[in-house]
């Protein structure tokens, strides 16, 4: 199993790990892997048997969703949905899952929860929450968050990201998410009090590297050309999609007027009037087979979404290697100008334009005691660069390893899943096609015996 | 006046085959000629006892020769009516077969115009050849129509495709419209072949036979403009009485024209917007199969899936452009000609109820009059007995409609679902193929799954 890097200075460990007692609890998933044994970390007096607890299969589901109203920062009213989450344990032995925790969160919760596992765990793909607005709509589907189905797909979405996180092998270990799962009241705060928000890279320091970066590995570059790539080529599926929709829907449902008008009609015809009625009762099936067919389609079109937002997350990690790198040139560069400031005050010549220089021409020289002085602060920082400069390497290539196995395991997720999409989407056409041949049978079996 | 000339009902007038081809069996020589004696029909009789079919029919309706009279004006119940058509059909009795075709331009100084090749051939003894090929112009398709009506205000005379377009075409001349305006015209005429009185109309043998000049020269005869406008500002004044005193039965034919009318518009609309719906999808599907391909450039391991469901989607959008197609040529254009039909329907009611109110204006007068009685009576005589074959005319050639119209319907909808069916079939195939090969790939796959993979 994998390790988060360990680094003294960024802390990319959670912080509250050893207050509360022992590190990464094991998370396993329905879906995730077994644990390998008992992790060999210190366990905690008291704690023996949540670690064994923890051991055990866990169910995850985001099970209910509810209308609530509350106040909020500003202290006005407002309406949002809470999700309620229920993990289960699995039993070994006989199957049986036994809940053994449950509690609510509403949508800016899982927000943060993905915000802090973003900062901390910047070599990870982490998975993406489902939108925070209904897009690419077709004109039947609401736009209002508030709708029972958009809360529904959305419910959906959000059991999926905890699924997606338990199941990943170092994202379940960690405390946070743990604590996501189990402890509703003071949440908040305990992620807050990890400073994760402050140990963010700024947007803009991001945006900075990616543009002056001399030397990122190709591999990162090519990455965020994939990337690119994919959610464009998503975003103008899922378009043309909602807009496939949308005709489908048309078709099916002008052929309910058949129905209606067939049904007058046949008031005034002897013979034919039975057929009439009964093939426009099927016209009527037709017209509203459309509704669930194009709803199974709506979860086709949130399993691409999936990927859409993936590929941010995977943008997240290249502009995190870009940083690295950035910051390691900056500081090779700073390291090689402080040596070069060096020997020029050593053997006294000036190759360089330095303010001191300038000064010291017209002001006069300095004396060889300020000298010297200036020549032991320099080379304190030169040593002092030197070491950083070997660690931001280290750092460097840590995270370039550790990425690049977790980008692999996400390539192979990605082909699974998406490849699995687009057969269901095959096996709904299929139902699609299975269902019309059946109607419209029925339907000339009316017309003929008019 | 005008002579009602109903071949003798006995031959079948055969019900239309699938509606939309107009290909109807037709009807024979009729046994009664201008005027009409029991020797002629019973030599005609004789004549025809070597074709064992027609005697069988004669004989079944002996008792339709009972109950007529042998003048031209020869009523016949709609039920025996129904007795004949639901005789098979037997297409070797149709001897009169008319093609419309070849669209061209003419260009004069004034006009521009387009007339139609029509091609019939015939073994009628009446027409001088067997063959006839003349051109066309829709101007003459109208007169034709109109002179049927004259002729026989109160027979179910068959539509004419509209003048101009109601709405989205510009042109006159685009494709489209003419290829549809040729359809309908061939139906046209077809139905009055198949028409057991309107096929022997003498204007219907001079438009399929005259040259240019002669239409001309024969289209100058008869009843000039100004009278024939006088006719109609009086019928329009007596219609509106003839609706007071209409018979019963006449009273539930009009409700049904009317509901029918109004259900087959819809229908028409209906029709007509599921195929715009239809051509929308289409073209949308035509832009989503490509991304697929698109997007298979840049995932190496899903290229076969993401291509695999790309050429599906190509092919669902060419079986919907197909049953597009079969949609515009089974349905729409028989919708579209029934509620043309309608329209004629109310026109036929209206000249019923004309005739109608003409005798009862003349029997109104009759009883305020003293002086010119005789005369009076006289005309009502001659009223009574138009009114009777007019009513009786129509009686018989309603029910004939009716049950062309349920088979035309029939026909025009038991295709379309056919065409969904077919549409929904190939889809299935298509992705059901799809389908196989992805698991069978897969199967491949896992087959030859190392140990090292899990």
């Amino acid at each position: 199993m994998e390790q988060a890097p360990r680094d003294p200075e960024r802390q990319l460990q959670p912080a509250p790990l050893e207050p509360l007692g022992h590190p990464d609890a094991g998370l396993q998933s329905a879906v995730g892997e077994e644990a390998e044994g008992a992790r060999d970390e210190s366990p905690g007096e008291g704690t023996m048997t949540e670690n064994n607890f923890w051991l055990k299969k866990i169910e995850i589901s985001v099970s209910e969703a509810e209308k609530r109203t509350g106040r909020n920062a500003m202290n006005m009213q407002e309406t949002y949905t809470a999700y309620l989450i229920e993990t289960r344990s699995v039993e070994h032995t006989d199957g049986q899952s036994v809940l053994t925790d449950s509690l609510w969160r509403r949508y800016s919760e899982f927000e943060l929860l993905r915000n802090y596992l973003l900062v901390y765990y910047p070599h990870i793909v982490v998975p993406p929450l489902p939108e925070k607005r209904a897009e690419f709509v077709w004109h039947k589907l609401s736009a209002d968050n508030m709708d029972p189905d958009f809360v529904e797909r959305r419910r959906i979405g959000l059991e999926n990201f905890l699924l997606r996180v338990a199941s990943h092998p170092i994202l379940c270990r960690d405390k946070i998410f743990y604590l996501f799962l189990t402890q509703e009241g003071n949440w908040k705060e305990t992620v807050n009090e990890t400073g994760f928000q402050l140990k963010a890279d700024s947007r803009l320091k991001a945006l900075n590297a990616t543009f002056r970066v001399k030397n990122p590995d190709k591999r990162f570059t090519e990455l965020k050309h994939y990337s690119d790539e994919l959610q464009s080529v998503i975003s103008h599926l899922l378009r043309v999609r909602a807009r496939v929709a949308d005709r489908l829907y048309g078709v099916y449902k002008v052929h309910g007027n058949y129905g209606r008008v067939f049904s007058e009609w046949s008031a005034i015809e002897k013979e034919m009037g039975d057929g009439l009625q009964s093939a426009g009762h099927h016209m009527d099936v037709y017209a509203s087979s459309i509704d669930d067919i194009l709803e199974d389609e709506e979860h086709y079109a949130d399993q691409l979404k999936e990927y859409l937002f993936y590929a941010e997350a995977l943008r997240a990690v290249c502009r995190k290697h870009e940083l690295m790198q950035y910051d390691l040139e900056m500081a090779a560069q700073d390291l090689a100008s402080k040596k070069q400031q060096c020997e020029e005050l050593a053997t006294g010549t000036v190759r360089t334009f330095s303010l001191k220089g300038m000064t010291t021409k017209l002001f006069g020289q300095e004396t060889p005691e300020q000298r010297e002085a200036r020549i032991k602060v320099l080379e304190e920082q030169i040593n002092e660069g030197e070491q950083q400069l070997k660690s931001k390497n280290l750092e460097g290539r840590e995270f370039v390893k550790n990425a690049w196995a977790d980008i692999e395991r996400f390539k192979e997720q990605k082909n699974h899943d998406l490849k699995e999409a687009l057969i269901s989407y095959a096996v709904m056409q299929i139902s699609m096609c299975k269902k019309g041949i059946q109607v419209w049978t029925n339907a000339k079996e009316c017309f003929s015996k008019m | 006046m005008e002579g009602d000339r109903l071949a003798s009902q006995a031959r079948s007038s055969g019900l239309p085959a699938g509606g939309a081809t107009g290909e109807s069996p037709g009807v024979d020589a009729p046994l009664l000629g201008g005027s009409g004696s029991s020797a002629l029909l019973q030599a005609e009789v004789l004549d025809l006892d070597e074709d064992e079919d027609d005697l069988e029919v004669f004989s079944k309706d002996a008792s339709l020769m009972d109950m007529n009279s042998f003048s031209p004006m020869m009523p016949t119940s709609p039920l025996s009516m129904i007795n004949q058509v639901k005789f098979e059909d037997e297409p070797d009795l149709k001897d009169l077969f008319i093609t419309v075709d070849e669209p061209e331009s003419h260009v004069t100084t004034i006009e521009t115009f387009i007339t139609y090749r029509i091609i019939t051939k015939t073994s009628r003894g009446e027409f001088d050849s067997s063959e006839f090929e003349v051109r066309r112009r829709y101007q003459d398709f109208l007169w034709l129509k109109g002179k049927l009506e004259e002729a026989h205000p109160t027979l179910i005379i068959p539509p004419l495709p509209e003048k101009f377009i109601v709405k989205g075409m510009v042109e006159r001349f685009n494709d489209d419209f003419i290829e549809t305006r040729r359809k309908a015209l061939q139906k046209f005429l077809n139905r009055i072949a198949d028409h057991p009185t309107l096929t022997f109309n003498e204007d219907f043998k001079v438009f399929l036979t005259a040259q240019a000049w002669e239409l001309s020269s024969h289209k100058k005869q008869g009843p000039g403009l100004l009278s024939r406008m006088g006719q109609t500002v009086r019928a329009v004044a007596l219609s509106m009485r003839g609706v007071k005193s209409r018979p019963e039965e006449f009273m539930e034919m009009n409700n049904f024209i009317e509901i029918f009318s109004h259900k087959i518009n819809l229908i028409d609309k209906i029709s007509q917007r599921i195929y715009k719906e239809e051509r929308e999808y289409s073209d949308e599907m035509r832009e989503y199969g490509p991304i697929h391909i698109l997007w298979s450039a840049s995932e190496e391991d899903l290229v076969d899936t993401l291509k695999g469901v790309a050429s599906c989607i190509d092919k669902c959008c060419k079986a919907t452009e197909k049953r597009m197609s079969g949609l515009s040529e089974a349905l729409l254009p028989v919708v579209h000609e029934y509620v043309l039909y309608s329209e004629m329907l109310m026109g036929v009611m209206k000249r019923r109820d004309q005739i109608q109110a003409e005798l009862d204006s003349k029997v109104e007068a009759l009883t305020y009059k003293k002086v010119d009685t005789d005369l009076l009576t006289e005309e009502i005589g001659k009223l009574e007995d138009k009114v009777e074959c007019a009513n009786n005319a129509l009686k018989a050639d309603w029910e004939r409609w009716k049950h062309n119209m349920q088979n035309d319907i029939k026909s025009a909808f038991t295709d379309m679902a056919e065409e969904n069916i077919h549409y929904y079939e190939q889809c299935l195939a298509t992705w059901e193929s799809f389908l196989a090969s992805q698991t069978d790939l897969h199967m491949e796959e896992t087959s030859e799954d190392k140990p090292e993979s899990h």
